[in-house]
């Protein structure tokens, strides 16, 4: 099996999709002939021409409109905005558009087909416009769904879900870890499903959740944790829209304890709806609060960026004091 | 109240005969040749030697700067660089054309329009290295200046934003009487923003004297303007919306003086906003994460390089008798020299205090920033080899 990168294995993904159906059409700013300013795309438009895999104006609603109306005529748009920090203009035609066209005609249309990509989070010095998190936004709006992997083999298996997937998907991708993060990725065709939690790691005094990026920090806090004699449960969420109660239910339920991490600010982030779901479902198994470590509720700062973020030092002592609560 | 007739003023035609694209043909305005040779019918502007030598010592300075900072980027100093290759004259001869008074509103590859204003070498190396002097608080990327007084609004990353805001600044200064005008520089790319069409259409509904300035420097990181736009450039677009229109060759400092002075003079005159297309080439690539090999030929570059807007105004000025080859070489070294110091300080100094990472989200810090902070400030203390660059303080 090759080991590949998290951007080589969304590479290899669109390949195995615009390979297996001929209706899968990839484009934005920079997609075409360059691969994309992070090189996700590289080679497609030599692999499958011009008309599958092109270069859009330099207009995120015009994407985003553009693919709607593909999805809706029975295309499957792989659509990338540059950054997620870009998507913004865009916010009508999901919000309004993409994630209601099925709902306001009753069935009879839809952009189920339509997966958007874009690169999201923080950690390379990007200030606040290379480095949001968005994804509680999109977390708001009912129709569609929102994605997040960790790691290369994720990447390939939920965005192939992704793009098969039924509905419209927004597929959040880590940027810091595009060539961090390097695995073993099997080159035939596999679709992770969405809507799934992955336990990855076994434990019984605390559950520790997080998606993406943050995957990778609450597993060192858990590190850390271990060498005191405390056994964390990890979770990775992968889906956050519509997100996996049950597995993280199960999980409190045996742990007693949950602790949430998240790169996006911590007012109104997604953690804060697990918490209240969580607080509902296992009200009688709770030894503590659950706790959240997050982002500050500041816009993204680049000196002090290294302080903003929910660290697996901030995630440890979150921790520790969950466990003497 | 008079009775609206949006018919009044349609001609009739009763032949079928769907309009083609292309029938504005819209020509460039060129004062300088490629040769810095005035073209014979063309007029020279109003320009005096002492503000034409601050234009050349600006187009100068940014290329020195430009070199030195994509060098540094290199070197691991800075970590991000945009520069203004080969659009100097766009930039500084515009620049050069207004009042101080009047607000800049840039996208980010107009660092020349502040060197023009008098930013300093410390100032441009403080915002580079995000450290406790720069006025933006080290809060955002490199080359995202902004300097109030100076009249050039901070600079924000998202594209074509600062287009509707400036017919909306440009409305505000003309409520407030003031003689005084904003520009807002994009490039052909920003244009096909949303934003764009959105502020030109409001520019011109609302009476806003405000300059647009699009550089149509060819490329959107490696889309090129034919995958860009399908129409004649930027400037069609112009009076598709009523605004005032011009075409210029963005290469050539005098012609872009020249439009813009004319430019200002009908905005503030008329209170309309005027269109400038400066025709250019992105010489550099569009930053220092980019690699332009990927998605042009060198022998493109070669042949823009020729028409460098630098060497061209140089010429001119030599030919004048208003600078000697002497004092360009000497010019070139004190600056290269004054920027090499400028940034060995500004890398010395400190980001600012921990303090401040949640101080300007609001107009002052609500409970529950001071309780993130004050948490913050405790972690770090517990941690202080995690965070050496905030640990050392006292808080």
């Amino acid at each position: 099996m090759a080991k590949l990168n998290l951007l080589q294995a969304i590479n290899q993904a669109l390949i195995t999709a615009m390979t297996t159906n001929e209706k899968v059409v990839v484009f934005g700013e920079d997609v075409g002939h360059f691969g994309g300013v992070f090189r996700a795309t590289s080679h497609l438009q030599e692999k499958f021409g011009k008309a599958r895999c092109f270069n859009t104006p330099l207009t995120e609603q015009g994407i985003i409109g553009f693919a709607n109306g593909l999805a809706a005529q029975g295309s499957v748009p792989v659509a990338e905005i540059q950054f997620g920090d870009y998507i913004f203009p865009a916010f009508d035609q999901i919000v309004n558009e993409t994630a209601k066209f099925r709902y306001r005609s009753g069935g009879q249309f839809s952009c189920g087909t339509l997966t958007i990509r874009t690169p999201y989070g923080g950690g390379i010095a990007g200030g606040h416009y290379h480095s949001q998190s968005p994804e509680a936004f999109f977390s708001h709006i009912p129709g569609l769904k929102v994605v997040v992997p960790r790691d290369p083999y994720q990447a390939k298996g939920l965005l192939l879900g992704a793009i098969r997937d039924a509905n419209p998907v927004l597929f959040l991708e880590p940027k810091r870890l595009y060539r961090a993060s390097v695995c073993e990725v099997p080159e035939e065709d596999y679709a992770i499903p969405l809507g799934k939690a992955e336990v990855i790691q076994q434990g019984t005094d605390i559950t520790l959740l997080a998606w993406g990026a943050q995957v990778e920090i609450v597993q060192r806090a858990a590190d850390m944790a271990l060498e005191d004699g405390v056994s964390c449960e990890v979770i990775d969420l992968r889906s956050i829209l519509p997100w996996d109660a049950q597995c993280v239910a199960d999980s409190v339920m045996k742990t007693g304890r949950l602790l949430i991490n998240h790169e996006a600010p911590i007012t109104s982030g997604f953690g804060s709806e697990i918490a209240a779901r969580i607080q509902e479902q296992c009200f009688l198994y709770l030894e503590a609060p659950v706790t959240r470590v997050c982002g500050l509720d500041t816009p993204y700062p680049l000196a002090h960026e290294k302080e903003y973020m929910p660290d697996e030092f901030k995630t440890y002592e979150a921790l520790k004091r969950l466990l003497n609560y | 109240m008079n009775d609206r007739n949006h018919l009044g003023n349609v001609a009739l035609t009763h032949d079928v005969r769907i309009i083609e694209n292309g029938l504005l043909d819209i020509p460039m305005l060129a004062i300088l040749d490629h040769e810095g040779q005035l073209y014979p019918d063309a007029i020279e502007p109003e320009l005096s030697k002492e503000q034409a030598l601050k234009m050349y010592h600006a187009m100068v300075y940014t290329r020195m700067l430009d070199e030195r900072m994509v060098a540094a980027q290199r070197q691991g100093r800075i970590s991000f660089y945009l520069a203004c290759t080969g659009e100097e004259a766009a930039v500084v001869g515009s620049a050069a054309a207004l009042s101080d008074n009047d607000m800049i509103m840039s996208q980010y590859r107009e660092q020349g329009a502040l060197v023009y204003r008098g930013y300093t070498s410390a100032q441009f190396m403080n915002q580079m290295f995000s450290n406790r002097l720069d006025p933006n608080k080290g809060r955002q990327m490199p080359i995202h200046y902004g300097d109030k007084a100076l009249n050039f609004m901070t600079i924000s990353s998202p594209l074509g934003t600062q287009i509707p805001q400036a017919a909306g600044y440009a409305y505000g200064q003309k409520l407030a009487g003031q003689e005084a005008l904003t520009i807002c520089y994009f490039g052909e790319g920003a244009a096909s923003e949303g934003d764009f069409h959105a502020g030109l259409n409001m520019a011109a509904v609302l009476n806003c004297p405000v300059i647009f300035l699009c550089r149509n420097n060819g490329y959107a990181i490696s889309t090129p303007a034919e995958e860009q736009f399908a129409g004649d450039g930027i400037a069609s677009r112009g009076i598709g919306y009523g605004v005032r229109t011009i075409r210029v060759d963005g290469n050539d400092p005098l012609a872009v003086f020249s439009a813009t002075v004319k430019a200002r003079e009908l905005a503030l005159s008329l209170s309309q906003p005027v269109l400038i297309e400066a025709m250019t080439y992105r010489l550099a690539a569009h930053s220092t994460s980019d690699d332009p090999s990927g998605y042009r030929s060198k022998n493109e570059e070669e042949k823009w390089r020729l028409k460098d807007p630098i060497a061209r105004f140089k010429t001119w000025l030599l030919n004048k008798g208003w600078l000697s080859n002497t004092h360009t070489d000497d010019y070139t070294k004190q600056v290269r020299s004054e920027i090499l110091q400028a940034l060995k300080e500004a890398e010395k100094v400190a980001i600012n205090p921990i303090d401040d990472i949640v101080e300007d989200v609001y107009d002052s810090v609500p409970w529950h920033l001071q309780e993130q902070r004050e948490a913050l400030i405790a972690h770090i203390k517990q941690y202080p080899k995690r965070y050496p660059k905030t640990a050392g303080e006292n808080n």
